[in-house]
């Protein structure tokens, strides 16, 4: 039996590791997978500062010099675009994967985008107010 | 068979739930943490002051929610991705449980930190 070649149904093409580099879509998909990445890195920096934060005022110091050092200044600003990335690919499909209806008629998928970056700028203006303290 | 699939569907909706949080609440905390205070474009706010914030016990909450359900976030698309990079049926069980282990160990981590 193991001499025999394998059926017809069994056979799998070889593909490429790098068959998402092929198409503008693949990578745009692979890149909006990755940004999870980015997402789980930005964690571990907010508990680094939170850390610090609760260590004194010393270790929030040398936290905020860390945190301007080029490299965790770059890795910072890919990971924003990443982040970003990801809300704006996240916001766009929600119409997709939730169907509002009121009465009895299905809200418009622009309308569910268009509440979800609404959400999304006023959570962004009530974290930055909080944060800096400042109307 | 029916366990699998609502265990899949669990973390499914976690995992879109982390999306939700994150794609809210990690850009503006990542422009401000991340570019705008290291280069001092705004001045950074007194330790102080933060630590007066998080000593908000709905603060610490969300903070812990948000770090809890990115991190899921990250373990299922992460292993999903893997998986599709690999395509190798013997690894999905390590990924799933290195990916996920991860994400518990963050949790972990998270708790102690924010309610230290």
């Amino acid at each position: 039996m193991s001499a025999d070649p394998a059926p017809a149904r069994h056979y799998r093409r070889p593909i490429s590791p790098f068959w998402w580099l092929h198409r503008r879509s693949y990578l745009l998909f692979m890149l909006r997978e990755l940004s999870s990445v980015f997402v789980a890195w930005f964690v571990v920096y907010l508990l680094l500062l939170v850390n610090a934060v609760h260590a004194g005022n010393d270790s929030y110091q040398s936290f905020l010099q860390w945190s301007g050092r080029a490299w965790v200044l770059l890795l910072n600003i890919v990971a924003l675009a990443f982040v970003l990335l990801h809300a704006i690919t996240w916001f766009n499909l929600a119409p997709k994967a939730m169907v509002i209806r009121m009465r009895g008629r299905r809200l418009p998928p622009r309308s569910v985008a268009a509440a979800h970056f609404a959400a999304w700028a006023v959570a962004s203006a009530v974290v930055a107010w909080i944060v800096s303290g400042r109307p | 068979m029916t366990r699998r699939s609502s265990s899949e569907a669990l973390a499914w909706g976690l995992f879109s739930a982390g999306g939700m949080v994150s794609a809210l609440l990690v850009p503006v905390l990542l422009v401000l943490f991340g570019v705008v205070y290291p280069l001092v474009l705004v001045e950074p706010p007194l330790q102080s002051y933060l630590l007066t914030v998080l000593s908000n016990p709905f603060i610490r909450a969300a903070l812990l929610v948000l770090c809890l359900l990115s991190l899921l976030h990250w373990a299922h698309r992460f292993r999903h991705t893997l998986n599709i990079l690999f395509r190798v049926k013997r690894f999905s069980v390590p990924i799933g449980f290195l990916c996920y282990g991860a994400a518990a160990g963050g949790s972990i981590w998270a708790t102690l930190v924010l309610f230290q």
